[in-house]
């Protein structure tokens, strides 16, 4: 019996599937841990502050001690809750989130799955999110959680629709819906300069900014805004529950720099293919990339405003949509029409 | 083989059985997440079938917008349940009508394809994909280059669809303060303030 388990050839493609899952996973919520620490110690240096600095050297320990604190906690769950749909929200967005990570190439074809249709996988988990959200919100039972989950599940609606216009035109570009393929079109003689964040300049600060919107992150926190709806969709929870909505948050947030790294930024392409820059290997260039835009999101954060929510709601349909689908139509033209689009 | 197979009856049960908590909860939102889990596992049953693109795109469709919006329709619905099941027996008949209807169809839909499975084949006219091409590709090929004439009539049907229901609920009401950004924005100091030279112990 045994025998024939091993000699039948899918038992072992499965356990390495389940070992490089693993490894992903491991990996990743490491650097979330290390991410959400430097977030905080950003925010706090540009506000002149030291930021978590108690536990650990420079409080380098800060996150995992948090962890220990959450898990430790007691879960309440409200009498008037819907509790299974209470419990499924926060496990519903911490899944979602760290499944897009599936099919990320850290370096050339080190993804777990090299799916063809990558990037629409990406798209169609991360439109996913707003369930955890809507379901975290109706399920508790009260009002300032709905509200706010109403708010966030329009607000990260909105906001998907920019972002797929502006994936539309780098697959047009790449020609590609494979996340590898897509990187690799990117890899042309003018080194750095031929990578899309230049010549779709326009749309690299349209996806920038919608991924802020779509990861509810200042200056487009809203559902979360203490002052008005006190935490919106998270009201009612704490303990473990909580904790695994902000690592579903914080992980979409690492998910949306590794996708601006690996549309805009060339993935993990070194920034020119020349000796120094060629020896270092592909996954540094990757985990480098993405600590740069996320640097950005947090400075972002730290010196950006909140916007109102019908200003958020008019950038998003009336400036961000018409601005995507012209330079769709555009991008679609330019590559039909000139010597550009002529090797697909 | 045998995984697949195993794949095929875990999404093919869930989408059952979720489809029919869609009719069986009480609750209406329950429903619509019954509803959408359905659409997931349908998802599954696509990327079986080698139908990649079909999937992402059921899912990116129908679950991340359109029941998006059934679930806040559903959710801001004030729903009496002792008020909807009072008519249950009254519609009973009609509903079991169609109910044996499409059940008869169905027999009748699979008996054929058992009892003469070459005539379905010849009537369909999709080939089996014999060549290289991913099926994203191949369907991009005929929806806008065999069939674009097609695409484009579906396409303005939508938009007409789409104008007659923005006509239908757009209400532009009078007197009602709205935000005029250019005009935000274009205000400057002249415009927006006056300054007086107020002598102490004297009022304007």
């Amino acid at each position: 019996m045994t025998q024939s388990i091993w000699t039948e050839g899918w038992f072992f493609p499965l356990l390495l599937l389940i070992a490089k899952s693993l490894l992903v996973l491991v990996v990743l919520l490491t650097y979330v841990a290390f991410a959400l620490l430097a977030d905080r110690k950003i925010w706090a240096a540009v506000q002149l502050r030291r930021g978590p600095n108690v536990v650990g050297p420079f409080g380098l320990l800060q996150s995992f001690a948090d962890l220990l604190k959450f898990v430790l906690k007691e879960p309440v769950i409200p009498s008037g809750a819907s509790k299974a749909v209470f419990l499924l929200a926060p496990i519903l967005t911490a899944t979602l989130s760290l499944a897009a990570w599936a099919v990320v190439p850290v370096a050339d074809g080190w993804a777990v799955a090299d799916l063809n249709v990558g990037i629409l996988y990406v798209f169609a988990i991360s439109s996913l999110g707003v369930y955890g959200v809507i379901m975290g919100g109706w399920a508790s039972n009260s009002k300032y959680p709905f509200l706010g989950a109403l708010r966030s599940a329009a607000q990260m609606v909105s906001y998907e629709v920019s972002i797929g216009f502006v994936i539309i035109t780098v697959l047009l570009c790449a020609g590609s819906l494979n996340l590898n393929d897509i990187i690799k079109a990117q890899d042309t003689k003018y080194g750095l300069f031929g990578w899309y964040w230049l010549p779709l300049f326009p749309m690299f600060v349209i996806f920038f900014i919608s991924a802020l919107a779509e990861t509810n992150r200042p200056p487009f926190d809203l559902p979360e805004a203490e002052s008005e709806l006190v935490a919106g969709f998270m009201v009612e929870y704490g303990s473990t529950p909580y904790m695994l909505f902000m690592l579903g948050e914080y992980v979409a947030i690492v998910m949306m720099c590794a996708l601006t790294t690996i549309l805009f930024l060339g993935g993990w392409l070194p920034p020119f293919q020349i000796a120094p820059f060629t020896l270092v290997p592909g996954i540094v260039w990757f985990v480098l990339k993405v600590s740069l835009v996320f640097f950005m999101f947090a400075m972002v954060k730290a010196f950006v405003p909140r916007y109102r929510y019908d200003q958020l709601m008019r950038l998003g349909w009336k400036v961000f949509l018409p601005i995507s689908l012209v330079m769709v139509v555009a991008v679609a033209a330019v590559l039909q029409f000139t010597s550009l689009g002529g090797v697909h | 083989m045998t995984v697949a197979a195993a794949f095929f009856y875990l999404f093919a049960s869930i989408t059952v059985a979720s489809g029919f908590m869609v009719v069986a909860s009480r609750n209406p939102v329950h429903s619509v997440l019954f509803l959408i889990l359905a659409f997931v596992n349908a998802a599954g049953l696509f990327l079986l079938l080698g139908a990649e693109f079909l999937a992402m795109i059921l899912v990116v469709v129908y679950v991340g917008a359109v029941a998006v919006l059934f679930l806040f329709v559903v959710m801001m619905l004030d729903v009496d349940f002792a008020e909807l099941r009072q008519g249950f027996l009254d519609y009973l008949p009609i509903g079991g009508l169609l109910g044996v209807i499409f059940l008869i169809e169905m027999v009748l839909f699979l008996g054929t394809y058992y009892a003469a499975p070459e005539a379905v084949h010849a009537a369909s006219t999709v080939k089996a994909a014999a060549s290289t091409l991913s099926n994203t590709e191949q369907l991009g090929r005929v929806l806008y280059t065999d069939y674009v004439f097609y695409f484009q009539t579906a396409g303005l049907v939508l938009l007409v669809a789409m104008i007659g229901a923005i006509i239908l609920t757009l209400h532009h009401k009078t007197g009602v303060k709205r935000q005029d950004i250019g005009a935000q924005v274009a205000r400057s100091k002249d415009t927006a303030m006056e300054i007086k030279s107020v002598r102490p112990g004297q009022g304007l």
